[in-house]
Order: structure tokens, then C-alpha cells, then sequence
């Protein structure tokens, strides 16, 4: 018989506790007297566990997680990528984990030294002229930069009328909500035929008022846009500036440089493109890659160096200013050019190569028992349809339960929002040819299993720790926390006074 | 190249079952011009050995490991116990992705839900999310619900804030909005924050304790901002939040306290790294909830009607609702916030309130100590928990320097933030310190003073 699963609150109790801190060394005085007119807390709700039963139940919860580590990790846009151990080692050498933000350049000459170095090598695979690595993930960078794009069109006396950004029907959702982050209004163009930007559409939308486009290169379906240049061109000729998403940079790096595209700016994503561990859902780094033109506006402060030795030049007058209470995401930064260099020019190009290479045998491996929308040569990427399993009333979402039973984690489902039923799948270069095999086997069996025997998949997963589980019951019900907050301590929030 | 999955020989075949005879075919989309011909201008491929080499060189040009530390303002040297980072760099919680499929995740969203309800648990409030960035853009979003909720513009902040949370308030909300409202006596001062409140103020952040370590007795702030229908925010440090009562509580007199909760979590179980990765938190009021920015955990049942865990009011979320989302976060500190749930499940109920009382008591014992040396004092009259400002009778900079040869860190160097600020050192000490290490600190500022 197993015990059953528990949180950490339901176990131990009075009497059980961690590891022991020191005895208080200096004379001690009552919190009372050290604290005066404060209000001191009560009894902290916290569990009472021991050490050991504290790392059996992580241990327990470990074991049921799917990560790359483990098997096949498909999941489109994400590029889960091998994590290669020696950068985390590297990342939490004493020095970098210890190093304090506050320090001052000269107490911390070998981390501006690593981000310095890091700026370099992604300036080189972008083509780029200046960049900032303080936003802690690829949403931020897309905030980031068009702030920068706002600053650049006031600087020009432009920054009243030009308020709206035109971004494609295909873009992650990041784009649209930091555009209305920033308080510019999202204009959304629809696809063309083949998914690609629709150069019609993207000229009725440009105007006087654009101040920029945002485009994801390869787009959401893993399809290079042919006519980039011509995109790029026509946006610069009604004065808007234009951002690329860098989301998809695996399938670019050493092959091309976004800036001869004829961007203005870009993110990274350094936890897909750069094999920084995605740790359960970040922490992540989104630095920012720009044209000269954007350099004044840079986050301050900027990384400038004076015979030899690093500076934190925080004398920015046109800066957009901080948008991180320190340096960004350091111990990723350390990681990011740990894979750079382990891999050198050579070793970054196979890479790209490598998992273009993996997502076109696996297209066409599959196109015959899935719908492929857009049958073209693919990048890192490609997206399938589902939507022929309707017939036997069975969903894209059944499918990748079912793929949970085969060892390896579903691909991106219903994502990109202009494809029915979609299916995005990134293989990355990680993967051998066994374990492509072995996943167009299953995604075979399972068309198969569609047509035969419907209700296996409605029911999947049948093999995993949890089986399907009930996310309209979570909306509903909201249990957030354990235990009940107490009594009288659920006051509503105030409502604005009423004008 | 040991790095990709294929072998040359496996390129070949797999360029015959595509039926293109060379890589080059599958790039037909981009233009010949656009391919790069030459190699990156990058350096390397370093083996591991050289990686570890190169490295290490760099990171002993820093000074942190030497140095025996009295550094604060956000980021604190605390005990990290040795299970932490033994269970959090397991491959199956740093090499998994977001939870997008609960039934092979249960691992990260129970950790996930763990860590919202002891979160919630010291901020005294009823939800908390599954963790942001980090303290300064977690009181951003919680200025950015505020402005929501009330559909109001600007924000009233106080000076007492971490000048890094000001800067990046003024970079999301445009510095018109950011009204910052002076503290001369290093905590917020009410009166004039009400004096400030006007019909347009959507909401009042202030700092508990403040950026230099003293404590506010915010009651009347929370009063002041809900009389004016602006929320009340606080910006915290968890360690604070184990020995005060929580903003979250009810005032003394029964009536509500903040609305919102948000802080940086690094001192629960992660390392200063340069101050990032960081761990922001944010809680809330349950009527709230909708409005909250990231990712949020739920309990519930699979269809054998088990406990589990899911991802919900997804349709907040910039990946559903796009423009319309409530923010435009797609990543959470995940690892972290991991960290963060077994530091705190591990020290637990009492070895959490042994941390925050070793780190006041010491931090007292070092203030008196420092206020005994000829020229020191304490800046502001206040008490304090486990940070304190110290006026000094020489830069800050030279103290620095003077500490150095004797491997100390003591202080942060407020002169980086206030050109006024030059002659101010800010303090921390946690329970790592020795009493030992505190006299030897006390003898460099003696020292360093006595050159004036």
C-alpha cells in the first residue's frame, strides 16, 4: 500500500524541524525593546517537517515531472533544448553566486567581465550595434524595446501621432500584450496563403500613425518570410521602426543575421536559443539587440569599458531607464556564453543546422497521417493540423494526452491561432534519429488509435502520475492555498469612490 | 560535435528520406543573399576544461567570495541549507518546462502551490501567484492592477522605496505618473502621502521595512489610501514579514490593511548572483485575483477523482486573452521560486523565526557597537530589523577601501544612489555572521574613521 500523497503542511507537527541555526552569539535584548511601537506577528503557519521526510516529498514530487532530461520535449517555440551541466556548474562557481549587485564595477569586475563578453558574442550572431541584457525574460525585451522605439519616434517629434502597432495574426501572445503594455494600440493584419506576412495587408495597415511592426522570424508556422527585405522596407518607408521577435533565433544562429533583414531591434531569448535551463517555468533572460539609432535609449545603465577595466555607465540622458532592479538575470547570462563558447562558430552553426534538419525529417515523416497547412520547406519548426481526427470525435488536446503515455511530452497545441486543431512542433537539435523515430511511431499509432478505438485517447493519459484532470473544477473552486484563510480575514477589496 | 544528436552519416540519410540532396535545399526560403558565408566572429569551442579555466578566472576577479559580507538593499548573504540546492538542481525540476500538461507536471505545480501558500502566509493575504521577475517589477504589476482596478491614473510612492523600484516604476509608468513623495525621516511620511492623494491616485506604495531598514507602522497609510479609493501596496522583505505583523492583517483599530503584497524573495534560499535571477512575489486580496499578473496554481481533482494541481484563470494570460491580458508576463521565476518553497518547508515554522531573529539581534549588536566609534551614528532615530543606515565620518568609499585588505564587505556605498548620500553606508547583517566577523567589521570602520 502506498502512503498517499501529501503536501508538506498536512505533514510532520509540533516537534519536528529542519536544520538547526547557531545559538545567538551577541547579547540578546526582548524584540519588544529592539522593535518599539511595532506590531509583532503571531504563530507563522509554516509546516514542521524534518529534513529527511522534507527531501523524500521533493523527491516525490520530482519523479513526477516530464523534462528534457528525461525524454523528448517537442513543444514549439519553446526549443527544449539539452541543458549542457557544466554551465550550471560554471554559473555557481563562488565568486559569480556570491557576488553582491551593490558591490560597486571594481568589487565585480569578473561579472561585468562575463556580461561584457556575452554582449559581444550576441552582437556577432545578430548583426547588431548595441544591446542590453538587464530584461529578465523575452516579454520584457519586447517592453523594453518598444519603449526605446517610443523614445527614438519623441526624439523625432513623432511621438503624439504615431501610437499603433502592427503585429501579424500568428504572433505569440507576448507581442500584443506588450504592446498594450506600453500604451500603444495593437494592429492586428491577417496571414497570407502561406502563413507568411501579407504584403497587401501590411500596406493598408502602415501609416502615419505606425510606430512600429512586429514580426517573429521564422514566423510561429517555422517559415522564413522570402520577401523579409521587401517587409522591412516598406515599413521604414512610412517611418515605422521594425522589432523582430527573436523566439525563433535557433533556427538562425551562424545561418543569418536578423539585422541584414533590415530590423531596427530584436529580443533573445537566451533560456531557448542559448540552453539555459527552463527550471519548471523560468527564470529566463530576453536581452535586447539594436541598430545605432536606438544605442542613445538602452536601459541604463550600459556596460562601457575604459582601458581595460568595466564601468556601469548610468550617464544615459535619453535612457528608457531600468527595468530590473539590478543587472538582469546574471547567473543565465554566465550560462548563455558558457554554451557559446563550448560550442565556438563551428558548433553554433551545426546547431541550426542540426535542428532544421530534425523538423523537416519529422514533417515529412508525419505529413502522411496528420494535415500539414503549409507544405513548404520548414526551419526549426513546423505546425500539423488535427483537425481530421474530428471525424472520429477526437481533439488535437486527446492526441497530445495520448502522446504523455508514449514517454514524451506533447507538442504545442492550438498554437498558432490561424491554424485549426494545430499541433507546433519543435524537435530541436538535441534529438537523435531513434528518438525522432521513436516519436513518429507513436504520433503514427496514435492516428491509428483515433480511427479504431476514439474513447483510449478522449481517456488519455492512462500511464501518468495524475490522469486528465479537471481544470474547469480549479477556475470554479480557485483553491489558490492550502488550508482556509481564518475567519473575517477575507475583507473585499476597496472600490474606487464613486465621481 | 558532440553537442547535436546526429551523426554525419545520419545527415546523409535523413537528407535522402527528405528527398534533398544537400542541407542548403531546405533554406530555399531565404535568400542567397541573406545566408551568411563566414564563420561567427565568436570564440571558442572551449572544452570543459578550458570552460572551467575561463571561468573561474573570471570569477575570481570578483571580490564576493573573499569577503565576508555586510551588504544588503535587497540582496542579502543568507544560509542557503545544503538539501536546497541538492533537490532544486535535480534535472527534473530545472530541465522541465511550464506546466502545460498538469498530468506530466504535478511535481512543478505542486511546488507551484506550496510556495503561493506560504507566500501568502506571511504577507498575511488570502492568494498569492506563482512568482515575477523580481521585487521592483513585482511592485510595477502591482501598480499596473491598481491602475485597473480603479481605472486611475497615477501612483503615489514613497521615497522610503528602493531607488531601483522608483527607477523602474517611472520606466513602466512614465515618470509623470510616478508621484515620489519625500522621507526625511528614512520611513514614509503619512501625512504628507495624504496630503498627496487626489481623485487620480490609483493607489500608495510604500516600503516595509523601508530601503534602509526601519520599520513603518503603516496603519494610518492604509486607512488614508482607502478613504481616498487608491489601494494600499507594500513592498516587503520576507524575512521582515516573519517577526511584524503582516500588511495583509487588519490594522489595529479592525479596519483593512494593504491590498497588495509584493516583495523580493531572494533571501529564501537563493544566492545574490549580481541580483538576478531575482524572485519577485506578489499577493492579494481574493477579490483581486482577477486582475493579477502570472501564472497562478490550482487544487483540483483527475478523473479518479485525485488531488492535483492545474494552471488556472489562464484567460488572464497574454498566451489567451493578448492584448487584453492582464499582463503581458509569460515566464516565472520557476526555479526560484522552487528554491524558495524547500529553503522555507525545510527551515520551517521555527527555523524561519530563528533566521529573522539571529539577523535582528545581530544587527542591533552591530549598530551598537558602530554607534560607539567616534564619528559614527545611525541616521535615522527608527528601529530597525536587519539593515541600518550609518553616517560616517568619512566617504563610504573609503570605509570600502580601508575594509578590503581585511576581506570585508561592509556595506553598501549609498553614495551610488545620492550624491548626498556619499558619507552613508548601508548595513545588513544576517544569522551568518559571527559575532567574531561583526568585531572585526566594527575594528575596519574604526580605522577606516579614525583617517579622517
Amino acid at each position: 500500500m502506498k502512503l498517499e500523497r501529501r503536501l508538506l503542511i498536512e505533514q510532520g507537527g509540533p516537534g519536528h524541524r529542519g536544520p538547526r541555526l547557531p545559538a545567538c552569539d551577541v547579547p540578546a535584548l526582548p524584540l519588544a525593546e529592539l522593535l518599539p511601537g511595532a506590531r509583532l506577528r503571531g504563530t507563522l503557519a509554516f509546516p514542521q517537517v524534518s529534513e529527511p521526510e522534507v527531501v523524500r516529498h521533493f523527491i516525490e514530487l520530482s519523479a513526477m515531472n516530464h523534462h528534457i532530461d528525461r525524454g523528448f520535449y517537442p513543444l514549439g517555440s519553446c526549443t527544449m533544448k539539452h541543458n549542457p551541466k557544466i554551465n550550471d556548474e560554471l554559473a555557481a562557481l563562488p565568486g559569480f553566486a556570491l557576488d553582491h549587485p551593490l558591490a560597486g564595477e571594481q568589487a565585480s569586475q569578473g561579472s561585468l567581465r562575463v556580461i561584457r563578453e556575452l554582449e559581444r558574442a550576441l552582437l556577432a550572431i545578430t548583426g547588431f550595434a548595441a544591446i542590453t541584457t538587464q530584461p529578465a525574460a523575452g516579454a520584457q525585451g519586447e517592453m523594453t524595446a518598444l519603449l526605446m522605439i517610443r523614445a527614438h519616434h519623441r526624439g523625432r517629434g513623432e511621438g503624439e501621432r504615431r501610437t499603433r502597432v502592427i503585429v501579424p495574426d500568428s504572433a505569440h501572445g507576448t507581442n500584443p500584450a506588450s504592446v498594450n503594455l506600453v500604451g500603444y494600440e495593437a494592429v492586428t493584419i491577417p496571414s497570407a496563403e502561406q502563413a507568411t506576412v501579407d504584403l497587401e495587408a501590411l500596406g493598408h495597415a502602415l501609416g502615419p500613425d505606425t510606430a512600429a511592426v512586429m514580426l517573429t522570424v521564422p514566423n510561429t508556422l517555422g517559415l522564413f518570410e522570402p520577401r523579409i527585405l521587401e517587409v522591412t522596407k516598406l515599413a521604414h518607408e512610412a517611418g515605422a521602426q521594425v522589432y523582430m521577435d527573436g523566439a525563433n533565433m535557433n533556427a538562425l544562429v551562424g545561418l543569418v543575421r536578423p539585422a541584414d533583414l533590415g530590423f531596427d531591434c530584436m529580443h533573445l531569448n537566451l533560456h531557448k536559443t542559448f540552453s539555459t535551463p527552463h527550471g519548471g517555468g523560468g527564470p529566463g533572460a530576453g536581452p535586447v539587440a539594436v541598430a545605432a539609432h536606438l544605442e542613445p535609449f538602452l536601459p541604463a545603465p550600459v556596460l562601457r569599458e575604459v582601458d581595460g577595466t568595466l564601468h556601469l555607465d548610468c550617464d544615459r540622458p535619453q535612457s528608457i531607464g531600468r527595468v530590473h532592479g539590478y543587472h538582469g538575470n546574471f547567473g543565465i547570462l554566465v550560462r548563455a556564453l558558457a554554451y557559446i563558447l563550448g560550442l565556438g562558430p563551428a558548433g553554433l552553426t551545426a546547431v541550426s543546422r542540426t535542428a532544421i534538419l530534425n523538423a523537416n525529417y519529422l514533417m515529412r515523416r508525419l505529413k502522411d497521417s496528420y494535415e500539414l497547412p503549409h507544405d513548404a520547406a520548414c526551419m526549426h519548426e513546423f505546425v500539423l493540423s488535427g483537425r481530421g481526427l474530428r471525424r472520429y470525435g477526437v481533439r488535437t488536446l486527446d492526441v497530445a494526452k495520448r502522446l504523455l503515455d508514449f514517454g514524451v511530452h506533447a507538442p504545442t497545441v492550438y498554437f498558432p491561432l490561424i491554424v485549426e486543431e494545430a499541433l507546433m512542433i519543435e524537435p530541436t537539435e538535441t534529438e537523435t534519429l531513434d528518438r525522432l523515430e521513436h516519436f513518429a511511431a507513436a504520433m503514427e499509432r496514435i492516428a491509428v488509435e483515433a480511427a479504431e478505438n476514439p474513447q483510449l485517447l478522449r481517456d488519455a493519459p492512462h500511464s501518468t502520475p495524475s490522469s486528465r484532470l479537471d481544470e474547469g473544477r480549479a477556475a470554479r473552486e480557485l483553491k489558490l492555498r492550502w488550508g482556509r484563510p481564518a475567519a473575517g480575514r477575507e475583507t473585499p477589496a476597496p472600490e474606487p469612490a464613486r465621481r | 560535435m558532440s553537442f547535436v544528436g546526429l551523426s554525419p552519416e545520419e545527415e546523409r540519410t535523413m537528407l535522402a528520406r527528405i528527398g534533398v540532396e544537400r542541407f542548403e535545399d531546405l533554406l530555399e526560403a531565404v535568400p542567397a543573399e541573406l545566408r551568411q558565408r563566414q564563420p561567427l566572429p565568436v570564440a571558442g569551442p572551449l572544452s570543459e576544461i578550458e570552460q572551467r579555466r575561463q571561468f573561474g578566472a573570471w570569477s575570481r576577479m570578483n571580490h564576493a567570495d573573499r569577503a565576508v559580507s555586510f551588504m544588503g538593499g535587497g540582496i542579502y548573504d543568507h544560509y542557503i541549507p545544503a538539501a536546497v540546492n541538492a533537490l532544486a538542481m535535480r534535472s527534473e525540476f530545472a530541465t522541465a518546462y511550464t506546466p502545460y500538461q498538469p498530468e506530466v507536471a504535478q511535481g512543478t505545480l505542486t511546488a507551484i502551490f506550496e510556495f503561493q501558500s506560504m507566500i501568502a502566509e506571511l504577507a498575511g493575504m488570502e492568494v498569492a501567484n506563482a512568482s515575477l521577475y523580481d521585487g521592483a517589477t513585482a511592485t510595477v504589476e502591482a501598480a499596473l492592477l491598481a491602475r485597473h482596478h480603479t481605472g486611475r491614473a497615477r501612483v503615489l510612492a514613497s521615497a522610503s522605496l528602493h531607488p531601483h523600484t522608483l527607477e523602474v516604476l517611472r520606466t513602466y509608468l512614465g515618470a509623470e505618473r510616478v508621484a515620489v513623495i519625500a522621507a526625511p525621516e528614512g520611513v514614509s511620511d503619512a501625512a504628507a502621502l495624504e496630503r498627496a492623494l487626489a481623485p487620480d491616485v490609483a493607489c500608495v506604495i510604500y516600503a516595509q521595512p523601508s530601503f534602509f531598514g526601519l520599520v513603518e507602522r503603516p496603519d494610518a497609510l492604509h486607512r488614508a489610501a482607502h478613504a481616498a479609493g487608491a489601494l494600499a501596496i507594500a513592498a516587503c522583505d520576507p524575512i521582515a514579514l516573519v517577526v511584524l505583523e503582516p500588511p495583509g492583517a487588519q490594522n489595529a483599530d479592525g479596519s483593512a490593511g494593504a491590498d497588495i503584497v509584493v516583495g523580493e524573495g531572494q533571501s529564501l534560499g537563493n544566492a545574490p548572483t549580481l541580483g538576478g535571477p531575482a524572485l519577485g512575489f506578489f499577493a492579494c486580496r481574493q477579490a483581486l485575483v482577477r486582475r493579477m499578473p502570472g501564472r497562478l496554481a490550482a487544487e483540483t481533482v483527475d478523473r479518479h477523482g485525485r488531488r492535483g494541481f492545474v494552471l488556472t484563470l489562464q484567460t488572464r494570460e497574454q498566451h489567451i486573452r493578448r492584448e487584453k491580458a492582464t499582463s503581458n508576463i509569460c515566464t516565472n521565476q520557476g526555479l526560484l521560486a522552487l528554491r524558495a518553497t524547500i529553503h522555507m518547508g525545510l527551515l520551517g515554522r521555527e527555523g524561519m523565526r530563528e533566521v529573522a531573529e539571529l539577523c535582528i539581534q545581530k544587527t542591533h549588536h552591530a549598530a551598537r557597537l558602530a554607534a560607539a566609534i567616534p564619528g559614527y551614528a545611525l541616521a535615522y532615530p527608527g528601529p530597525f530589523v536587519r539593515e541600518f543606515a550609518l553616517d560616517c565620518p568619512v566617504e563610504a568609499a573609503r570605509v570600502i577601501a580601508a575594509a578590503r585588505a581585511d576581506g570585508i564587505l561592509p556595506g553598501v556605498d549609498l553614495g551610488q544612489f545620492r550624491p548626498e548620500w556619499k558619507r552613508r553606508l548601508l548595513v545588513a547583517v544576517t544569522e551568518q555572521r559571527s559575532a567574531a566577523e561583526i568585531e572585526r567589521w566594527a575594528a575596519v570602520l574604526k580605522r577606516a574613521g579614525g583617517k579622517a
